[in-house]
């Protein structure tokens, strides 16, 4: 029992991540019918805003102490950062420490800023071209996106971690009444979880109870009808486009510290994200969101030592599997529409 | 002659032309020339020129003529140069019944992968092909470790059985002649290197784009394009269009796994990552970039690609000061510091930017381009077959 629920809380995390950028990739595909090849470097590029935020905030200057010596008997050359002198040494470090969540704060305008772009200055113009032509050309941006990362922070992955605060595990069993030291779960990835309910929970209430989101559903179940009553579909559209990035960069921000960033992050959970939103049905946000915890837990159920001596290199393809068989027997996903890209 | 007609004759001389005196064409620059950096005839490079084009000829049988786009094609390579290094391990460095064991095994394996990915269309083939592809891989790397070797990548030990080898070489060989045999010539300041494993790949590269020419003039390939340009109406007249797809997707996956036999004959080792994804990314971006649905696209594009990522890889910061060491101090170094984004490690971003910009704006690929520039020029003939063909459809 008790590793039956270590199992879920071990794919929460995961499913977390995949949950929000499926949720991004279904967001614009049902929006602007745009098939987002390059989402995985959004939520790469968000990964790397925390970093960028850690390392600026850690910029330093350097003054000679002639009171102390180094080893070599020069004197010490002592880095302070500037958040240091301006914030004091105590608030300074706090700050230094906390980079990681200070980050959403310059990630959000930064990923709306990047999505406006991309739909306006790229996106916008494939429209009338074929599905194909959407893959191949957001794919190739997803090349240069990550080749950009790749030229500023090289190609090893960059550790950032948590806030201490947030470090070291916390034993769940106790909770739960079990024996200590059953359920043991890091605390930055319960903080991840929360942090991706909010967000799901702010994408939906947004689009549920605010007018705008009304008319950006109103122009996802029929943009022409919407378009026809005089309202500017595109702009909204544009903005959705915006959010979305928002949303697979802030996964990425928040995901720095579970795993160090490095620059083919986004391409590995593209292709699962994919999977996600074709198993929990194209166009579909409920869908989307369901299918990426399920297949979060399925994977972590099937990393257990139990079903893996059943069926060896289970837990590498369980979730190509599950996507198969659901393509095969219900292609419209867990919860697609009727007759959305059905055939 | 061949069962061609005059144009497509000529072209398939073109090509043969091409493939037999490539050491020649691509080593034009005299040995000790400044241009000598651009020479692209070592046999490594020339034997990766020939592969990669029976790979996207290939690649292009299936997205070119049908428009379904498999993210997947990586797979086959993968299996055909496990089967063949297999052989290899097995049998002896007899590189014959490597090739051909590869390529059964990969029509095998796409048997299978597209008679269920056919099953749907448009991004959900995408889809599947991409879930397929990343399963082998994926696969290859842990639980397959016995048949594949894991990360170390499948390699031939001395140990191994080798039953038929007897005392012949303990490199590849066909029946005797070293794949890594070379004849050099030199023609004053010009040096000439003949590799027989170049030799070996240009033969097959002839005759793959003899086959694909027919299979692109035949019934069936009408079929295909027929289903390209409309599968709804192609039902209505009573034809299904599944096993054409299905045979397209085999042959497609034949071509992979030859490519894929013929890189493990040029180097007895097979790896997983030839299957990852971004692999299947590549001859993708290769048929686009040469001109999907063209005949002569593919091998354009794979050309092209693998002699700028041999050009682009080598150029280190150096070699740029001394080109543009002209430029007065401030200018040289503003100009360095944004070539070299490109260039040396910075490939990649090359090759996406070049991939995007082709995608936006030439999406026929570079042989649209030679017909727009001819067009300009007024050199042009009004547009013929091939660039209708170039136009991509969606696959739904």
């Amino acid at each position: 029992m008790g590793s039956f629920i270590l199992q879920i809380l071990n794919g929460l995390d995961k499913g977390s991540a995949y949950a929000l950028i499926a949720l991004g990739l279904t967001l614009i595909f049902g929006t602007l019918g745009v098939v987002n090849f390059a989402h995985g470097a959004l939520f790469m590029i968000g990964a790397f805003c925390a970093v960028t935020l850690s390392r600026m905030l850690s910029l330093s200057f350097e003054e000679v102490d002639p009171t102390k010596t180094d080893f070599l008997g020069q004197p010490l050359v002592v880095k302070t950062p500037y958040v240091y002198d301006w914030f004091g040494p105590e608030a300074g470090a706090a700050i230094i420490d906390w980079a990681v969540p200070l980050a959403i704060l310059m990630a959000i305008p930064i990923m709306i800023a990047i999505g406006f772009i991309m739909e306006r200055g790229l996106i916008k113009h494939f429209y009338k071209r074929p599905h194909a032509d959407q893959i191949l050309v957001t794919f190739g941006l997803a090349i240069v996106l990550q080749e950009i990362v790749k030229a500023n922070f090289g190609a090893n992955p960059v550790p950032t971690p948590a806030p201490t605060a947030f470090q070291g595990s916390f034993d769940f069993g106790i909770w739960l009444g079990f024996d200590p030291n059953i359920i043991i779960y890091p605390y930055w990835r319960m903080v991840y979880f929360a942090f991706a309910a909010v967000i799901i929970g702010g994408v939906f209430a947004f689009l549920q109870f605010t007018t705008f989101g009304m008319v950006v559903r109103a122009g996802m179940a029929d943009r022409e009808t919407v378009g026809l009553l005089g309202i500017n579909i595109d702009k909204r559209f544009t903005i959705m486009f915006g959010l979305a990035a928002a949303v697979a960069g802030l996964a990425g921000v928040m995901y720095a510290p579970i795993n160090s960033p490095n620059f083919h992050m986004g391409m590995d959970f593209l292709v699962l994200s994919f999977v996600v939103v074709v198993v929990g049905g194209m166009g579909s946000l409920p869908g989307a969101v369901l299918a990426g915890f399920l297949l979060g837990i399925l994977e972590s159920f099937a990393s257990m030592n139990e079903v893996k001596s059943i069926i060896p290199g289970i837990d590498q393809i369980i979730i190509y599997l599950v996507a198969i068989v659901i393509l095969l027997t219900r292609p419209r996903g867990l919860m697609g529409r009727k007759g959305v890209m059905e055939d | 002659m061949l069962g061609l007609n005059k144009k497509d004759f000529s072209l398939l001389i073109v090509v043969a032309a091409l493939a037999f005196f490539a050491p020649i064409i691509l080593n034009i620059f005299p040995k000790d020339s400044a241009l000598s950096f651009f020479n692209g005839g070592y046999p490594d490079l020339m034997q990766r020129f020939a592969i990669f084009g029976i790979f996207a000829i290939g690649f292009n049988i299936l997205f070119g003529l049908t428009g379904y786009l498999s993210f997947g094609h990586a797979a086959f390579l993968g299996v055909g140069s496990y089967a063949a290094v297999w052989m290899f391990k097995l049998l002896s460095y007899n590189v014959v019944p490597a090739i051909i064991l590869s390529v059964i095994v990969a029509a095998l394996f796409s048997v299978v992968i597209g008679y269920v990915s056919l099953r749907r269309s448009g991004i959900y083939f995408s889809i599947l092909t991409l879930a397929f592809a990343e399963m082998s891989y994926r696969l290859a790397y842990s639980v397959l470790t016995p048949l594949t070797n894991g990360e170390t990548g499948l390699q031939v030990y001395t140990n191994d059985p080798q039953i038929l080898k007897g005392d012949g070489p303990s490199v590849p060989h066909l029946f005797g002649l070293e794949m890594r045999a070379r004849t050099e010539l030199d023609i004053g300041p010009w040096e000439f290197t003949f590799p027989v494993g170049y030799y070996l790949c240009a033969v097959i590269l002839v005759i793959s784009f003899y086959i694909a020419i027919r299979i692109f003039r035949s019934p069936f390939g009408l079929t295909l394009r027929a289903i390209k340009s409309n599968q709804n109406r192609l039902r209505y007249t009573g034809m299904n269009p599944k096993p054409y797809m299905l045979t397209a997707f085999v042959i497609s996956g034949m071509y992979a796994g030859l490519a894929g036999g013929l890189l493990a004959a040029m180097d007895p080792l097979a790896g997983a990552e030839r299957m990852q994804w971004t692999a299947s990314g590549e001859v993708v971006i290769m048929t686009i970039l040469g001109g999907a649905g063209t005949l002569i696209g593919p091998i354009l594009g794979a050309g092209t690609i693998k002699y700028l990522e041999n050009v682009f890889s080598k150029m280190n910061e150096g070699l740029l000061h001394q080109w543009f060491s002209f430029l007065p101090d401030f200018m040289e170094d503003g100009v360095i510091w944004v070539v070299s984004k490109f260039t040396g490690e910075g490939w990649h971003l090359m090759l996406g930017a070049l991939f995007m910009i082709v995608i936006i704006f030439l999406p026929g690929g570079l042989i649209e381009g030679g017909q727009r520039l001819m067009n300009a020029i007024g050199m042009g003939k009004k547009k013929d077959e091939q660039s209708n063909s170039a136009k991509s459809e969606p696959a739904e």
